[in-house]
């Protein structure tokens, strides 16, 4: 063995070590739990006595994909997903474009924005349930005395707008995490290609269909999938805003229930399955949009 | 470039005064633009600082100023079930950060830099685990809390959160370990280092600011966190502060403690708030140092 040889696996033998934590850690608390949940999606098992199980093959399975409540989650959340990071993403665009102008007291403006990002999410709703009260809201209070409606709307109980309202309030507390990526995105659009452009006349719409918008998608791209993913696994905000209301059920609040407040650990983990193998599969559907995109673009 | 300026619709010629008019205007548009932005994004939680220090009958009346009325915090302080709480919360995000922190060092040396073969499948599959919904692991997780005697302990906690905090920490300490130049470690390699005495010594020392982006977003995300911790804590005294805002009501629908609810949040995002004032850039950088590379 030559010391070039000898030296490479003492590397790598250091290297091991120096992950080994890192495996275990994520073996312990991401690998095996999720084995394990699988594991039990073919039990009969309840959650006070986990270690008493039969198995029952896909029967779990068959029963959550045969309760309509479950499809009910489904189609809540994604509805929810397309909306809110369709806005989002609008919204996130718009303000990105407005604060990479060059403006007095940009910084803080920029540190500003994060303040909704950074509260918790339980917080957030907390906030926006007061301020779109019925009776004691500040936004009814705002539309009865501007004559918009006659009677405070109830924002947070009518079974018709409640999922408008997660919406919304999604929107508002992940915009600065779009405007973030995107801001970040067009700042590394070098400034030549601007002065080139503007040299040649070409006028500030154009410059943005031809300029700004196709050198930022790789950036957008990318916000949109982070996003995506976020928004199909969302459980807190409805949860604090209408715990498990039909209306505004997430799958994920769907499993959580069927496994804590039904103790149903084999037909909570066979829900819970379902969502990993649908969020699995959209989240290949993108990252292959993506790829297309980049190889052809 | 000859042929370009021919083919080039001439630039409209302004007077003087009109071009400074409409220099104007466009500066006074983006101002306002901006001044849109700040009130959406900051008025609701001015809303609830207003909130916060009314109550009774003025906590209806819908006056915008404040009206230094600090009962609420007064009876908030003087619960221990949200004290509890606070206290719970700070340990849970300090100790899941600080472990995350320690792993994550170590992993992104052996990624960033030992070259590995299986390094890029690690990296990948660490990536996938930070896109895992948590409710997947929701079973599994509690059979290991279960195993470990932690259940309705804070510590469940600190364990489960290594899920959340784990895979990015890793992920931008990689990317900035890979950023860093070699010659320092070489230097120190050649005079006989150990590889442990080289990342503690030499990297270490340059990682400040990757370590400084990680453990506050880390701390953020254990400090937010949800989920785990309603499924995971029985009894209030061990609760993390989201889940005893989360479950704050009334007795009825119409005796909503709004006022206090409202002095709690105010009172939990503020560390954030500060944190992310104070280091907004380290964040930003945090935050996009994965997205705009990969």
């Amino acid at each position: 063995m030559s010391a070039a040889e000898r030296m490479q696996r003492q590397q790598n033998r250091t290297a091991w070590l120096f992950l080994l934590p890192l495996i275990i850690a994520l073996v312990g608390v991401a690998i095996w739990p999720l084995t394990r949940s699988i594991f039990f999606s073919f039990t009969d098992a309840f959650l006070d006595a986990p270690a008493n199980y039969g198995f029952v093959g896909i029967d779990n399975f068959i029963t959550v994909a045969e309760d309509p409540v479950f499809w009910r989650a489904v189609k809540n959340t994604l509805f929810f997903t397309v909306i809110s990071v369709g806005l989002e993403t609008l919204l996130g665009l718009a303000i990105a474009l407005l604060l990479h102008r060059a403006f007095v007291g940009r910084g803080i403006v920029r540190a500003a924005i994060l303040v909704p990002w950074a509260m918790p999410m339980v917080v957030s709703t907390r906030i926006w349930e007061w301020m779109l009260n019925d009776q004691f809201g500040l936004i009814n209070k705002l539309f009865v005395t501007l004559g918009l409606v006659e009677k405070g709307i109830a924002w947070t109980a009518e079974p018709t707008l409640i999922l408008y309202t997660v919406i919304f309030i999604d929107v508002w507390v992940t915009t600065p995490f779009m405007v973030l990526l995107i801001l970040a995105g067009l700042q590394l659009i070098p400034e030549e290609i601007y002065e080139a452009a503007e040299v040649s006349g070409v006028p500030h719409w154009k410059r943005f269909w031809s300029i700004t918008l196709p050198l930022a998608t790789p950036a957008i791209g990318v916000a949109m999938l982070f996003r995506t993913l976020d928004a199909l696994r969302m459980f807190d905000l409805s949860y604090v805003l209408a715990a498990n209301n039909e209306n505004t059920m997430t799958m994920s609040i769907y499993a959580r229930d069927q496994l804590i407040s039904f103790q149903d650990l084999g037909l909570g983990s066979a829900a819970s399955t379902w969502v990993f193998m649908i969020i699995g599969l959209i989240a290949i559907a993108i990252v292959g949009v993506l790829r297309l995109d980049r190889a052809t673009g | 470039m000859k042929m370009a300026m021919t083919t080039t619709v001439p630039a409209k010629r302004y007077s003087n005064s009109t071009y400074r008019t409409i220099k104007r205007m466009k500066a006074l548009g983006l101002y306002a633009g901006v001044a849109a932005v700040l009130v959406y994004m900051l008025f609701p939680y001015y809303w609830a600082i207003v909130s916060s220090t009314k109550s009774g009958q003025a906590l209806y009346q819908f006056s915008l100023v404040p009206s230094l009325d600090f009962s609420n915090y007064w009876q908030l302080f003087h619960n221990p079930v949200f004290m509890g709480a606070l206290v719970n919360s700070g340990l849970v995000a300090f100790a899941s950060t600080m472990i995350s922190l320690v792993i994550g060092i170590l992993a992104a040396y052996a990624l960033g830099r030992l070259q590995l073969s299986p390094g890029r499948i690690i990296l990948i599959a660490v990536l996938m685990i930070s896109i895992f919904p948590q409710v997947v692991v929701l079973s599994g997780m509690f059979e290991v809390i279960g195993w470990l005697g932690l259940y309705n302990r804070p510590s469940a906690l600190i364990v489960s959160y290594l899920i959340l905090t784990l895979p990015f920490t890793t992920w931008i300490l990689t990317s900035f370990i890979r950023d860093l130049p070699t010659e320092l470690e070489e230097a120190a390699l050649i005079d006989g280092c150990s590889r442990l005495r080289v990342l503690t010594h030499v990297l270490l020392p340059l990682m400040g600011p990757a370590i400084a982006s990680a453990g506050l977003l880390s701390f953020i995300l254990a400090w937010n966190e949800f989920l785990f911790a309603l499924t995971f804590i029985l009894t209030d005294e061990n609760r993390t502060v989201p889940v005893a805002i989360g479950l704050l009501t009334g007795s009825s629908r119409y005796e909503y403690p709004f006022g206090q609810i409202m002095a709690a949040s105010v009172t939990v995002t503020l560390p954030l708030l500060v944190l992310v004032l104070i280091f907004q850039r380290k964040i930003v950088a945090g935050l996009t140092s994965g997205a705009v590379k990969g």
